[in-house]
């Protein structure tokens, strides 16, 4: 068992390091911005593209963003500076990288954490009782709302959710407190992030709903469940230790999921919230051709996806001691 | 009777001229299709959702070449029109919004209409004083196609007298006499050309008495046109319509101005609008922030979705089956190596992928080229995951083994007999990609990443960030196109939920 975590994980860094090369190959093969600034401040520039080591062969280049990444101790940020380019719009100008994430990664956590706190259980309470009245019209409701809602894309209710909290009544404001202000787990934050969370979960509520009403309907078929039943266990009994333990199986990896899924957020809702989180921070990056930005957050983003991926698939044989895994 | 000695002529040939065959079939035989088209055709909801997917896909084909806008008329004028259609008028779909104005603000939409007889302000709804300065507000319902009233123009003088022949041609009046340089006290406007009126006895305001207005506060407009006691005089030059009153004291109204390139004339722009364009303006789903027919703009953005989805589907599926049935049905290297490249593949977040193509392709091939490229790169992985496990189910079963000892090439026995076993799951892949497709599409162009407001086409992304932009004021110009797009995911879902159903023989018979 352990032999085979070790393997996929080592599989994964592999995976990682041939998208992170080519991303990287590929981003530096795009063509350098343009001095934008005249004269001296454009002398500047250039001799910070040759400090920089822009000038190198690529690959040597990529050595020397590895060798920074793995060097925390220098001071200067270990994914490199967001390059100065006189691009007229310097937002992250000599900023390093590393710092500017840290400063926007707990937005995009908080927001999605909030967001996934109300919706498991909101989903999973939702999904267990469509599949305990299945096929009568409380189970009609529930499974109609869910089709309309997954279909629906996100931004679509968070369009509704800013229209009618924010604009029409008035409930709550358009833009997300500020970390000066407001602690990330106080009440005012929690105000104002409240249209985003609830556009975030819609989804979330909708998708664990289906599953796990997928799941446990399939359980409740099940021989031995009758079998609990015809021992004398109460329908509650039977349902809570035998049907919802299996159910769970595939459920929970889900879960697990949803939780990596959290550092990378949802670019959409956080451009239509103005919330500064990581997202944001990605189309800024595109936006202004700030390469040095958008490969860290592509490293970043390739990182998370591919560890979301094999915590899901290896949370199967801890979950579920039956299942063997790596077992041909 | 002795059964190894039997009478040779007691044997008759049954038949010995022509083919012996089976008998015919007496009942219709039922291929898979046709199976799964008749449980298709229960599934009610799914045969609805079919039926909107059509007209979906007809409107979106149709709109941009039948309807007398296109994307690029652009009319400076009637901005932000509300949505207006004559079957629905009575829903509120009348192209009219609500408003709160103050005193000068009701008098000046109702000055656009006292003018020429239809009236902007529809109905007034409510009518307050306000408690700190005791100046009424009224809530008013105001047609938006009314609203812009009139609007200077400049004329070279062939279309000058044109314009003058289609008046008296047609009797509709489009030319208004021109306004006396005066200032009313409505200053939110800064378009003087409906600034026409005096109210009666304004000078009386100081006095702090109302009297411009009556009883019930509607005011009393006095017109304030330019006169001028010779028509020909000077750099004026008038045509003169029938306004009772004109000309009797020796004045006359001044119709246009001349100027350098050659005259300037004060024109009722829904009238000159009809002159220029034939019809009256007329939008379904109003327009937007540019001017630009909401209704057909949509049906280019939907063309554009609808063309890239079908064509990334189709792309994906040729790929996706043969990388499939190489995968499966080879096994062993050849499908560990393949393996190992979908990992790499899947593992590209496809906002970078997206990104990147259009950084290095946009220029060369185009956005929308690229990100055709975009989607397919990892958008087979599905239909390939799909067509392996199939493979992997059947290949080593008896019917393809028998195949293959008849000697049936590797090429026959992947397409003639494994492949078609995975049809109805590549059927509803390939299906379901097309909704991904076009959500994944308005995402990008929402964002901004990719950039299709080139001229001539739009995106549904693009008219909703445009929309997003005017919420809080326009709500329509977001509403139409997101309308659209829930329509349009709800409707793939469902058509793709019965698909599978119907194309799942396990679930024959359990709902009969």
């Amino acid at each position: 068992m352990l032999k085979y975590v070790l393997k996929r994980i080592a599989l994964m860094f592999v995976v990682f390091f041939i998208i992170a090369t080519m991303c990287f190959v590929l981003i530096k093969l795009l063509p350098v911005p343009t001095i934008k600034v005249q004269g001296r401040d454009a002398n500047l520039v250039l001799q910070k593209r040759e400090q920089m080591g822009y000038n190198k062969p690529i690959m040597t280049q990529y050595a020397i963003y590895w060798k920074n990444i793995f060097n925390f101790k220098k001071s200067d940020g270990s994914f490199g500076w967001s390059p100065d380019f006189g691009l007229g719009e310097q937002m992250y100008i000599s900023q390093p990288v590393f710092d500017v994430l840290k400063e926007k990664l707990p937005y995009t956590i908080v927001v999605n954490l909030y967001s996934i706190l109300i919706a498991i259980p909101l989903g999973l309470l939702l999904g267990i009782y469509a599949a305990l009245r299945k096929n009568k019209w409380q189970d009609h409701v529930v499974s109609t709302a869910v089709m309309l809602v997954v279909s629906v894309p996100s931004y679509v209710y968070a369009f509704l959710v800013q229209y009618f909290l924010c604009y029409k009544f008035g409930w709550f404001s358009l833009t997300v407190a500020s970390r000066e202000t407001a602690n990330f787990f106080s009440w005012t934050m929690f105000k104002s992030m409240f249209p985003a969370i609830l556009s975030l979960s819609f989804g979330t509520i909708a998708y664990l709903c289906r599953f796990s009403r997928a799941e446990l309907s399939e359980v409740l078929t099940g021989d031995y469940l009758l079998l609990a039943r015809t021992k004398g266990l109460t329908k509650t009994q039977a349902i809570t230790r035998h049907a919802m333990r299996n159910a769970m199986v595939p459920i929970l990896p889900m879960i697990l999921g949803e939780f990596i899924g959290i550092l990378s957020g949802s670019l959409i809702i956080e451009g239509i919230f103005s919330i500064p989180g990581i997202g944001k921070l990605l189309i800024t990056s595109i936006e202004l051709r700030d390469y040095n930005f958008f490969m860290s957050l592509t490293f970043f983003y390739t990182l998370i996806g591919l560890a979301g991926t094999l915590v899901t698939d290896l949370s199967y044989g801890f979950i579920d001691p039956r299942i063997k895994m790596g077992a041909k | 009777m002795d059964y190894n000695n039997l009478p040779k002529d007691k044997f008759v040939f049954a038949k010995r001229e022509g083919k012996i065959a089976d008998k015919k079939l007496e009942t219709k035989p039922i291929g898979s299709f046709r199976d799964a088209m008749r449980r298709f055709r229960k599934n009610k909801s799914s045969v609805a959702a079919a039926v909107i997917i059509l007209i979906l896909f007809l409107y979106a084909f149709i709109v941009p070449m039948a309807s007398h806008y296109t994307i690029e008329d652009r009319d400076g004028y009637y901005k932000m029109l509300r949505p207006r259609s004559k079957l629905f008028s009575w829903l509120g779909w009348d192209g009219c919004m609500k408003q709160q104005e103050s005193q000068a603000g009701y008098d000046y939409y109702g000055s656009i209409g006292f003018e020429y007889g239809q009236s902007a302000i529809r109905s007034v709804q409510g009518k307050e004083i306000d408690a700190n300065t005791g100046n009424p507000i009224y809530q008013v319902y105001v047609d938006s196609y009314e609203v812009v009233g009139f609007t200077y123009v400049d004329l070279v003088k062939e279309e000058y007298e044109a314009l003058k022949e289609y008046q008296s041609k047609t009797g509709i009046q489009v030319v208004y006499p021109m306004p006396a340089n005066y200032k009313t006290d409505f200053v939110a406007v800064t378009n003087g050309a409906n600034l026409w009126y005096m109210l009666a006895d304004e000078s009386d305001k100081t006095s702090g008495e109302a009297r411009d207005h009556d009883e019930e506060g509607r005011p009393i407009y006095v017109a304030n046109y330019l006169k001028k006691s010779n028509k020909t005089y000077g750099q004026y030059d008038s045509i003169r319509l029938n306004i009772p009153g004109d000309g009797d004291d020796g004045q006359y109204y001044v119709y246009a101005v001349k100027n350098q390139t050659g005259y300037h004339l004060r024109v009722l722009y829904k009238e000159y609008y009809r002159y220029v364009h034939g019809y009256y303006a007329d939008h379904l789903f109003g327009t937007n922030q540019h001017g630009q027919d909401i209704f057909v703009c949509l049906a280019y953005g939907a063309r554009l979705s609808f063309l890239l989805a079908i064509c990334v589907s189709v792309i994906n599926l040729f790929i996706g089956v043969i990388y499939g049935a190489i995968e499966g049905y080879y096994g062993g290297v050849a499908d560990m190596i393949m393996e190992r490249i979908t990992e790499i593949l899947d593992g590209m977040p496809f906002i970078v992928v997206a990104t990147l193509f259009q950084m290095h392709l946009s220029r060369k091939v185009g956005p929308v080229v690229s990100l055709i490229f975009a989607f397919v790169l990892a958008g087979w992985l599905g239909i390939a995951y799909r067509v392996r496990t199939q493979f992997y189910r059947f290949k080593n079963q008896e019917y393809v083994l028998a195949a293959r000892t008849l000697g049936a090439s590797d090429k026959r026995l992947i397409f003639r007999h494994i492949l078609p076993n995975s049809v109805g799951t590549i059927i509803t892949g390939t299906v379901l990609i097309i909704p991904s497709v076009i959500f994944s599409e308005s995402m990008l162009t929402y964002l901004g990443i990719v950039n299709m407001e080139t001229s001539g086409y739009t995106s549904v992304g693009t008219l909703l960030s445009h929309g997003q932009t005017y919420m809080s004021t326009n709500p329509h110009i977001l509403l139409f196109p997101a309308l659209f797009i829930s329509l349009l995911e709800i409707a793939f879902n469902l058509f793709g939920n019965g698909l599978r159903d119907a194309f799942n023989p396990s679930l024959r018979g359990a709902d009969e």
